[in-house]
Formats: structure tokens, C-alpha cells, sequence
């Protein structure tokens, strides 16, 4: 035994060391080849969306719309910034766009400050009947909207605000707000139960414990609702639509009435200058936040 | 410690009175808005109200007139496909994508922000720029043609008979990126000890996914078939962008038809019926999932 | 003697589960009150309704006198520590001590003389400006410790405080706050489902099961004179060996009959009339049985050694008597091969014998 142990470089016959891994087996083919493929598929459009606003019209008309374009203009862009016109007027998609900003930031911050707090109210200080009203709000958030939209008309309509901006941030925070308030809810549940018990030894209210300590934890979870809004509203079209006037219109119902609109000739090339400057502000949303994103989707969504 | 004097027993309304205070926009909200305002909508459904609503019933007269109206056909038939094939769709490309992506791969971020970045459009964009990639004068057929191919025919958009299908694609394309992310979140919940088991058992990766991955994986399958299907029943916007419902009445879907009859056509009772005819589709979705979610003994809180 | 937190008839239920039924319990001025039990006991619970936590059902709470049943909890005159800390994350630990503080509207100078004192008291005075999560976790109970100190109250409440520490900050946090008490000399509430901490650190203790209280004595009387068949199984380790048997009388002399093999009664403290006939469970502890060694009027019975099990001071022998498995603890150094017979004496004086049925003590 011993001789053995001392004569130890001998190698044995056989598989030794790292186990050989080619790059190329047909497993990693598959997997690397089928997501490729997929990428391509999610990602042509914006490659068409970007090439072909970058073209002339003369060379749309000419090239296929998957070629890149052969002379590069800006003009398109500028166009459907300033001075493309919808059926209604020709200033182009900068009305939308701060019609849009002024639609989303007070409602992202009253949406998010109202299911905040319910939220918290919900998760530690139940009273009587608080689950009943979260359960219809959130079985509300799978009613589809159409069955609310003309009471809400009626009760924007007698309030005096229907069509106005306060009427649409109104029609956002509600409908914002059973999606809000589960996550809201589910964070603050997920806090240790015996902080709150100690703040309230400790004498504080309602309002002392919501804004020195569950506030300053729940920064995380903000920036997720905040994701969620911001992106959600900006999108909208349906409440645009419905709630404001003309002049208010959001960015997304003044792009469709743009490219959809029956008169003039097609330019191909400032429609699609238009949709990207639309898709804009979530997609910098989006790959700024990365991970948060995914987060807020998911929460959302799982436990919807 | 206050000098506050307790002597009774604290009113029961006013305990926890800033709490109640604060939920209040949740209880106008859930009461008013959800509860009655869905409430109003069904009532009314019964009516005859046409610019205006009006209480003059008329039993189940919008009903018939919905269902004999051959545009709120087509509409149904319309959900109908796109809802069985997106749901499809989306569940397998999905869960072949979180698959794909659960194998340990390179550049994972990589993939997955370009799978789930359509998700961060509207629908509205998502429409447009599909409306252009299928314009037949421009787009892929016009391109597969210049290639050679002259007898080439791929115009979902100006054919009546397939231009749910050009909704479904870009609807597919703005969607599944989501349920991928879900899938991939469902897969890594999966305890690792799992694929040991299996590995050292000898079982083929295909028939762990097949036959013990995907049946641990029902919660999460069910939550997000729940999630698909309400989006597909609110399906709207990318109508509206990508074909305005045409050509001709091809490619209507019921929240168009609410839409156009409640704030266009001036005929709220038919809007009304239509729209409750949604909350009822809606009710066959959801209901069932309720019932095995939460009812039957409480499994979870 | 002065009471301090007084329980008169305490009920509580949730919906159709009643959790704690008609309670009573006295503590005393500066007494250390160890709540014991398992998990789900309802003493975390009772804590909570002192605290004011939570809404009780029926019955009262006085504290120093002060009927509180309705009181907030900030207004009770306590101070809680929690076993997970719950030190609020985004604050100093200094603004952690002086947050009540604060919202009580205390003037700063007396703020900072009293976090002062109480950061003396724990020395804690160098993490003062750091925060919770830059702490380990015995310097973070001793900060939630400080968060209870600066309140300057009467009783202090703990709910399992050293159960998220490691074996041994456990035991060094048991000595501190036996010493935080011996100078303080306040009224300690402390809730726990450990027995060694229960018995070192209480005054008296009351054991717990489902809701109601067992048996409520000091440590030694609970582990030498338990009332009843649970508290003795549930105190010690390893726990008390039980034999069931029943009363026999021989020669004038009682006995407890096990499976033929016969405890003599004599040197036990009896409280009613052992009658002949009754069922009963004899229950002795490991380290009141000798091996191999007599006890004065002592008799000798036979077993045989099963296992041994040396645990370096002692040695924990397992043995099989009268047909059932039992342990006895020896001295370490003592040593015992399995299969060995051995002849064993009881020290039938700390002894218990329960009745069969009532299971309390006889």
C-alpha cells in the first residue's frame, strides 16, 4: 500500500480531470440557436420602426423596409415632433407628449400616495369590513372597464371635472388603485409584524408610524409602483380617449390619430418617427430599471 | 401620560378612526365605482337608453338586438380565436422561452430584456408598427416578393378571413415576453433538490419538464392563464391602432363594440348589454379560478 | 404585597377560537415573571393583551394600580422588547432609543440624558451613531433593550428575546439581563419557550398550556413539586422518567406496583391519603436515581444497561426497568457497557406521583 501511495504521478487509464465541454453541442446549438431566432422576432420591429424613420419617403417607396437606409434624415423626426397633423390640428406629437407629462405625474403621485396608504392601513390596521372592501377591489381589477367607464362619465359629469385633467388623474388613481394597494399591502405584510408593535409602544399613531417608519423601508417598493404607473398611464388610450377633451388628449390617442388619420399622403416615415417617440418614455423607463421591472410586473401580475 | 382622560369604553367607530379616514378613497372606490358602478351598468343593460340613460325597461330587447347584430357576432368570434390561440401561444412560446433560459445560459440579462422590452409599450405603438412590418405595399410580402418570389401572398391586415391573425402576431410579439418572465420566475421557484433527483434517476430533461416540472408548475400556469385571458378580454387598443377594426367589420372585438355604440353611435343600451356581456365572459374565467384559489377548505391566506 | 400588573379574569378569542380563557395573575413589584410554554401556548398572546397589543375579550388589566384594559399602549407605563428586535432600520441607533421619546414630545435634554444613561447601562455608547444593520445580534437586542430602558417605565415586557441569538450570546444575554434586573429592580414580564432560560432568569415562573396557566411557582418547587404531569414532563432535560402503576399496600408500607416491580412511598411527601387501588404515574427525575450506589432506607432495584450516552460532565445512561426504557444521569467519569445489570436506588423524597386520570399531583 505504501509503495503505491509514494510513487503517486502514475496516472491511470481513464477520464481524468475537467470534463470535456464543447461549445458547440448540439445541446447549446438548440438552446443558443432557438433564442437567437426569438430575438429576432422581438427585436425586428424596433430595428423597422428605427431604419424606416430615418428614410426619406422616395426610398421607402423604392427599398424593402428591412434595409437600412441609404441616406440618413432627421426630418421625419422633426416633423412628427412639430408639425404632423392629426384630423384636428397640425402641431405634431409635442402637444401629446406634454399633454401626457401633465397627465402622468399627478397621477402616478396621487395613485401611489392614496394605495400607499391603503395599503399600510390595510396591512396593520384592520377594522371592521377592510378585507371585504379590498376584496371587491380586487376583484374589481378583472372587471373589464367597459362595464365602469359610464358611471364614471355620470359621476365626472355631476362632480363638474368630466373631460377636464383632474377627471382623467381622478379615472387613474381608481383604476390604478387595486394593483397599487395589493402590492402596497403585500409589502408592508412582509415587514415584521413586531416594528409596528414597537413603534406603537413607542407612541406612535397612524400617521407617525406611516411616515417615519414604513415609509423610509418601503423606498424598494415605491420605485416598482412607480415603474408600474408611470408606464401604465403613459400607455393609456382607452381612458384618454374616453375622459379628456381634444386638448388634452394623451400622446398615444394623438399618435394613433396621426397615423390613422384618412387624410394627406402616408409618410411612412414620420408615422413610425411618431410611434417611437410614443414608445419612448417607457422604454427608457424600462431598460433603465431592468430588474425592478421585472419585479414590479411579477409582483403585480403573480399575485393578481 | 398625555393627560388625556380615558374613562369609557372607546367608541367602536371612532377606534382606528385615522385608518378609516385614509381608506376612504378604497371604500368610495371598491362600494361606488367596482360595486356599483358594475351594479348600474348590468341595470341599465335593460333599458332602451340612447343618447341619454333612462330607467324605461325593456327586458332582455338589447340582448336580442346584440346577438342578432352580425357586427357583435363576428366580434365573438373574433375574441373567441385570438383568445384560444393567444392563449396557446403565449403559454408554449413562454414556457419554451423560461425554459430555454433557465438552462444556465449566457447572457441571460441580455435575452431577457430584449424578450420583455415589448411589454413596455402601448399597444397602441405595438399596433402601428405591426400595421407597417404587414403593409402589404412595403412590408414582408412586398419583400419576399422583390426577392423572387413574386406569387407571394402574406396580407393578414387587407384579408378579411386571417386579420385576426395579424392581430394575434403583434399581440403575441407585445405579450409573451410577460409570461416568459412569469414561467422563468415559476421555474426558479422549483426546488434545485428537484433536477438532482431527476438527474441522478436518469430521466431525460424533456420528461422532468413534462411530467414533474410542469405539473409542480400549476399555480404558477394558472395564475398566468387568469392574467392572459382578462388582458384578451380587454383586448382594444391594438385593434384600434393596427386595423380600426377593419376592413370593414373583419377584425371587431367586443370592447371596440361597447366603445363605438356607448360614446359614438349614441345607443348607451346597446353599450350597456354588450359591456355586460363582457363582465359575463369575464365571470366564466374567473369564477372557476376563485373557486379553486381560494375556496374549497382556505389552503391559503 | 404590592402588585404591580394584576390580570383579572382575562379572556380572549378570535371569532369562535378562544385563546386565552378567564385568566388570573398577580405580579409583584420588581418581581421577573417567566411566561413558559410551547409554541401556540398562548403566552405570547397574553403578553401582547398586557401590552396592549391586543383588544382582549373580557376581563381586566391593572398596572401599578391603573385599570389600562383601554388604554393605548404607549400610555400603559411599559417597554417591549421584541425577539427579532425590530429595530426600525433607517434610524441610528441613538434616534432608535429616542424615537418614543420624541413622539412623546420630550424636552432634548432630557432625551439625550436618558438615552445617555441607558446606552451607560448597556454599554452601548460606541454603536450610538450606527445603524441596525451594522450591528450584530446580541448588540441589537441590547439596543432594543435600550429602546424599553429609556421609556423610563415600570414593567418591562421581553417576547423570546434571545431566541434569534446563537447558543452562546444567548447564554452571556441571560446573565446581562439578570443583572439589568438585580439593579434596575423592576417588574419584568418575560415570555420564553426555553426552560433553562425560565429557570435562571425567573423569580417565579407560570407554565402554560393551551391558554391557562399549569402550575405558577418558583423555579425550584416547579422542577422539584410539579403540580401536575405535564409540567413535570415539560421541565428538564432529559425529562422526567414516568412509570404507571398503581397503589399497593404491603406490610403497612405503601408502594406504587409497576409491572411487579414495587416503589416504596414512604419517603414521599404525600398530600392526600394514597389510597390502595388508585392509578397512578410515578414520575422520577434522572439525576434522583443512583446507580450502584444506596440511598439511606433505600431499596435496590434490578435493570439492565441499554445505552450510554457520555455527554463529557456526565453520562446519561439508558436503562430498561420493569420493561420500560428509562434515564438516569451519573457522574461523567463513570462508565457503563450496554447489556451491563446494574442495581438501581431511587430517591423516592423527590419523587412525584400523579393521579392516572386528573394527572395532577397526589
Amino acid at each position: 500500500m505504501s509503495d503505491i501511495a509514494i510513487n503517486k504521478p502514475v496516472a491511470m487509464a481513464g477520464p481524468r480531470g475537467k470534463r470535456p465541454r464543447p461549445l458547440f453541442s448540439p445541446r447549446n446549438i438548440m438552446i443558443y440557436g432557438t433564442l437567437f431566432v426569438a430575438a429576432a422576432y422581438y427585436l425586428l420591429p424596433l430595428y423597422v420602426m428605427v431604419v424606416t424613420s430615418l428614410k426619406g419617403m422616395p426610398e421607402i417607396r423604392l427599398g424593402n423596409i428591412f434595409s437600412p437606409p441609404m441616406e440618413i434624415t432627421f426630418e421625419p423626426w422633426v416633423k412628427a415632433w412639430a408639425t404632423a397633423c392629426t384630423g384636428l390640428n397640425c402641431d405634431g406629437l409635442s402637444r401629446g407628449f406634454w399633454n401626457s407629462v401633465r397627465i402622468t405625474i399627478p397621477s402616478v403621485v396621487v395613485s401611489i400616495a392614496i394605495a400607499s396608504v391603503n395599503g399600510y392601513a390595510l396591512a396593520n390596521w384592520r377594522f371592521k369590513g377592510s378585507e371585504l372592501f379590498f376584496s371587491i377591489l380586487v376583484v374589481g381589477a378583472f372587471i373589464p372597464y367597459q362595464v365602469m367607464i359610464y358611471p364614471i362619465v355620470i359621476v365626472l359629469r355631476e362632480m363638474g371635472i368630466y373631460g377636464t385633467l383632474t377627471g382623467l388623474i381622478i379615472v387613474h388613481t381608481i383604476f390604478g388603485m387595486p394593483i397599487l394597494t395589493l402590492l402596497f399591502r403585500n409589502y408592508f405584510a412582509s415587514l415584521p409584524e413586531e416594528l409596528f408593535k414597537a413603534a406603537r409602544i413607542d407612541g406612535a399613531g397612524f400617521w407617525a408610524i406611516y411616515f417615519q417608519i414604513m415609509l423610509p423601508m418601503a423606498l424598494p417598493i415605491f420605485v416598482v409602483a412607480m415603474i408600474l404607473q408611470v408606464t401604465g398611464i403613459w400607455n393609456d388610450f382607452l381612458f384618454g380617449v374616453v375622459f379628456t377633451r381634444p386638448e388634452y388628449y394623451p400622446m398615444t390617442v394623438q399618435l394613433n390619430n396621426i397615423v390613422n388619420s384618412v387624410q394627406g399622403v402616408k409618410e411612412y416615415n414620420v408615422n413610425m418617427a411618431a410611434t417611437i417617440l410614443t414608445g419612448a418614455v417607457p422604454l427608457i423607463v424600462y431598460f433603465v430599471s431592468g430588474r425592478l421591472f421585472v419585479r414590479g410586473i411579477a409582483a403585480g401580475a403573480v399575485k393578481g | 401620560m398625555t393627560g388625556q382622560a380615558k374613562a369609557g369604553r372607546p367608541n367602536q367607530l371612532l377606534r382606528n378612526l385615522n385608518a378609516k379616514i385614509a381608506s376612504i378613497p378604497m371604500i368610495l372606490t371598491a362600494v361606488v365605482i367596482f360595486f356599483g358602478g358594475t351594479l348600474w351598468t348590468v341595470l341599465y343593460s335593460f333599458t332602451n337608453s340612447k343618447l341619454l340613460p333612462r330607467l324605461k325597461f325593456v327586458g332582455f330587447d338589447q340582448y336580442e338586438r346584440l346577438w342578432a347584430a352580425p357586427r357583435w357576432v363576428i366580434s365573438i368570434e373574433n375574441l373567441a380565436i385570438y383568445g384560444f390561440f393567444s392563449l396557446i401561444f403565449s403559454l408554449v412560446i413562454g414556457f419554451v422561452l423560461a425554459a430555454l433560459m433557465d438552462q444556465k445560459i449566457r447572457f441571460e440579462n441580455t435575452f431577457r430584456t430584449i424578450f420583455l422590452y415589448p411589454f413596455a409599450l402601448s399597444f397602441i405603438v405595438t399596433g402601428l408598427v405591426w400595421q407597417w412590418i404587414l403593409n402589404p405595399e412595403f412590408g414582408v410580402q412586398s419583400v419576399v416578393r422583390s426577392l423572387g418570389w413574386t406569387s407571394f401572398v402574406f396580407d393578414p391586415l387587407y384579408t378579411p378571413s386571417i386579420v385576426i391573425y395579424g392581430i394575434l402576431i403583434a399581440a403575441l410579439w407585445q405579450g409573451t415576453g410577460l409570461v416568459m418572465c412569469l414561467m422563468l420566475a415559476g421555474l426558479r421557484g422549483i426546488d434545485e433538490d428537484i433536477w438532482k433527483a431527476s438527474r441522478v434517476d436518469g430521466i431525460p430533461t424533456w420528461k422532468t419538464y413534462l411530467l414533474i416540472i410542469i405539473p409542480m408548475m400549476r399555480p404558477v400556469f394558472i395564475t398566468t392563464l387568469v392574467i392572459i385571458a382578462s388582458g384578451i378580454v380587454k383586448v382594444y387598443d391594438l385593434v384600434v391602432a393596427q386595423t380600426s377594426g377593419g376592413p370593414g367589420i373583419a377584425s371587431e372585438v367586443p370592447a371596440k363594440y361597447v366603445y363605438d355604440y356607448m360614446f359614438q353611435a349614441q345607443n348607451l343600451g346597446q353599450g350597456f348589454a354588450a359591456s355586460t356581456m363582457m363582465l359575463v365572459t369575464v365571470a366564466i374565467i374567473i369564477v372557476p379560478w376563485a373557486y379553486l384559489e381560494f375556496g374549497g377548505g382556505r389552503k391559503r391566506v | 404585597m404590592n402588585s404591580s400588573v394584576s390580570i383579572k379574569d382575562l379572556s380572549l378569542n378570535f371569532g369562535a377560537v378562544s385563546v386565552l380563557e378567564h385568566l388570573d395573575l398577580e405580579i409583584r413589584d420588581g418581581e421577573f415573571l417567566v411566561l413558559l410554554g410551547s409554541s401556540g401556548c398562548g403566552k405570547s398572546t397574553l403578553l401582547n393583551c398586557i401590552a396592549g397589543l391586543l383588544d382582549i375579550s373580557d376581563g381586566q388589566i391593572f398596572i401599578k394600580g391603573k385599570n389600562v384594559t383601554w388604554e393605548e399602549p404607549k400610555d400603559r407605563g411599559i417597554g417591549m422588547v421584541f425577539q427579532s428586535y425590530a429595530l426600525y432600520p433607517q434610524m441610528t441607533v441613538e434616534k432608535n432609543l429616542s424615537f418614543g421619546l420624541k413622539v412623546a414630545k420630550l424636552p432634548q435634554a432630557e432625551i439625550d440624558k436618558r438615552v445617555a444613561r441607558a446606552a451607560e447601562i448597556l454599554q452601548i455608547q460606541p454603536l450610538l451613531k450606527r445603524k441596525p444593520s451594522e450591528l450584530s445580534g446580541g448588540q441589537r437586542q441590547r439596543v432594543a433593550i435600550g429602546r424599553a430602558l429609556v421609556r423610563d417605565v415600570d414593567v418591562f415586557l421581553f417576547d423570546e428575546p434571545l431566541s434569534n441569538l446563537d447558543a452562546k450570546l444567548r447564554s452571556e444575554l441571560r446573565v446581562e439581563i439578570k443583572r439589568l434586573h438585580q439593579s434596575l429592580k423592576n417588574t419584568m414580564i418575560y415570555v420564553t419557550h426555553d426552560q433553562i432560560e425560565a429557570l435562571t432568569l425567573a423569580d417565579r415562573i407560570a407554565v402554560m398550556k393551551s391558554g391557562v396557566i399549569q402550575q405558577l411557582a418558583d423555579p425550584m418547587t416547579i422542577y422539584n413539586f410539579p403540580e401536575n404531569r405535564f409540567v413535570a414532563g415539560f421541565i428538564g432535560s432529559p425529562s422526567m422518567n414516568f412509570f404507571s402503576g398503581e397503589i399497593v399496600d404491603r406490610d403497612d408500607h405503601k408502594f406504587v406496583r409497576v409491572n411487579g416491580v414495587d416503589f416504596g412511598l414512604d419517603a414521599y411527601p404525600a398530600r392526600s391519603p394514597l389510597e390502595t387501588g388508585r392509578k397512578v404515574v410515578l414520575g422520577v427525575r434522572p439525576e434522583h436515581v443512583k446507580v450502584d450506589e444506596a440511598l439511606a432506607g433505600g431499596e435496590f432495584h434490578d435493570a439492565v444497561v441499554d445505552i450510554e450516552e457520555p455527554m463529557g460532565a456526565d453520562n446519561l445512561l439508558w436503562l430498561k426497568l420493569a420493561g420500560q426504557t428509562m434515564s438516569v444521569r451519573i457522574a461523567g467519569n463513570r462508565r457503563y457497557a450496554p447489556g451491563k445489570p446494574v442495581k438501581l436506588s431511587f430517591d423516592m423524597s423527590m419523587a412525584s406521583v400523579f393521579d392516572a386520570v386528573t394527572e395532577n399531583r397526589i
